[in-house]
This record gives structure tokens, sequence and C-alpha cells, in this order.
């Protein structure tokens, strides 16, 4: 159990202002769920002050956010490639969602 | 990427089927298989057995498929087209409670990152929970 413990350590965070400009609709709700699915670790999301984290590979949790441009998004992730996630996810929100090759 | 869970998407409209399917690949991007299907083979509004059953067969995944239906009809004929397959492909189909269109862009994301059949049909019916 004390495996747990240095999960807990490994928890990282980032934030980020929010450019889209119709903020976070369905299109980039998609791109987001669909790339935090590609790390192990747990994430979490929410705009600054909001009282609930919500679950970044949730895609109808995403959208019901309702994030709107300019707004600030915290990025929270827990697990072995927390660090590697959350630098993902900022890079996504901050270069406004680019089509990317996967 | 090992294989995804495919979404069949049935209408009684075939402009319906054709723009929601539009709207996964779009959104989602190609990587998981859509089908569609919508009309009856006079060219009319309606839904049939046998193009369903060619659409689940169009986009087969051993991981399953996930089918997105719009009114009445729609689900009652999915289902009968799920009872017509032969009985190891029937477990592996799955005709979702929830809206059409969001449905399937929602099922298709989750498709995408690799998920079983239980969870893309579990994040498609999350819509009509809340």
């Amino acid at each position: 159990m004390s495996d747990s413990l240095d999960f807990e350590a490994n928890s990282v965070k980032g934030s980020v202002k929010l450019v889209h400009v119709v903020g976070m609709h369905a299109r980039p709700a998609v791109k987001l769920t669909k790339l935090a699915k590609r790390f192990k670790s747990q994430i979490t999301l929410r705009v600054t002050g909001a009282a609930d984290w919500i679950d970044a590979k949730s895609v109808a949790k995403v959208m019901a956010m309702r994030a709107a441009r300019d707004s600030i998004i915290e990025v929270e992730a827990i697990g072995v490639d927390a660090k590697a996630a959350v630098a993902a996810l900022v890079a996504l929100i901050a270069e406004d969602f680019p089509d990317v090759a996967r | 990427m090992s294989d995804t869970v495919s979404i069949v998407i049935v209408s009684h409209s075939q402009d319906i089927a054709k723009g929601a399917a539009d709207m996964v690949r779009q959104m989602v991007g190609d990587e998981v298989k859509v089908a569609f299907c919508g009309g009856n083979p006079d060219g009319g509004l309606g839904t049939n057995v046998p193009r369903i059953l060619d659409a689940i067969e169009a986009v087969w995944s051993s991981k399953g498929v996930a089918i997105l239906v719009d009114l009445g009809g729609a689900e009652i004929n999915s289902e009968m087209a799920v009872e017509m397959l032969p009985p190891e492909r029937r477990e592996c189909v799955v005709v979702c409670n929830a809206p059409i269109v969001e449905g399937a862009v929602m099922a298709a994301t989750e498709a995408a990152g690799g998920s079983s059949l239980e969870k893309v049909r579990a994040v498609a019916e999350e819509l009509s929970a809340s």
C-alpha cells in the first residue's frame, strides 16, 4: 500500500488561459479528452474557482464545464506520467487546440 | 494501437444518419470506424433491418459495435438486427440509450481511447442519466 503514497507525491498541477474564441465547446472537448486518455495518470480539470474538479477523460463532463473564453483552466494529474500529462494538456489549451497528426 | 469499438448510426432519415456520421469523423477522427444507415428501400423515412445488418458488418470489430438510434422503430429494428447476427457476435453489439448525435460523438471519443464496449456504452448513456 506504500505505492499509493508515492502516487500522491506525483501530483502535478498546471494552469492555462483558455484562448479559444467560443470557449470549451464540443470540438475542443473531444480533442482534450482524447489527449488525456493517452496518459495513465488520473487527470482532473476545473475552471479556477469552481468547486468541483472533473475527470479530463470524460468527454461529457469536459463539455459540461462550459468554460468561457479567457477563463483559467487548472489541470491536475496524479500518476506515473503526471508531468507529461499536465504539460501536454496545458500546451493543447494554450495553443488553441491545433489539429495534430496522430 | 489496438482495434477500437465501432459505431453504427441508425436514423429514420438517411440525411440525419449521414450528418451524425460526418460529425463523428470530423470531431473525433477516423481511427474509429463509423457506419450509418437510414431511410427505407423506397427512399422514404424509415429503418430497415437488412441495412442495419449491413452497417454492422461493414464496421465489424472484435472489440464490439455500439449502435446509436433515433426514434422507436430504429431501436426495435436495431435490436432485431442484433438478434439476427450469429450467436457469437450478438453479445458484442449493443444498442445505446442515448441521443443520436451527442451519443455518437461521445461514444466515438471513448472508443478512440481503446475502451471496452461496456465503457463506450456507459459514456454514451451518461447523457441520458443527467
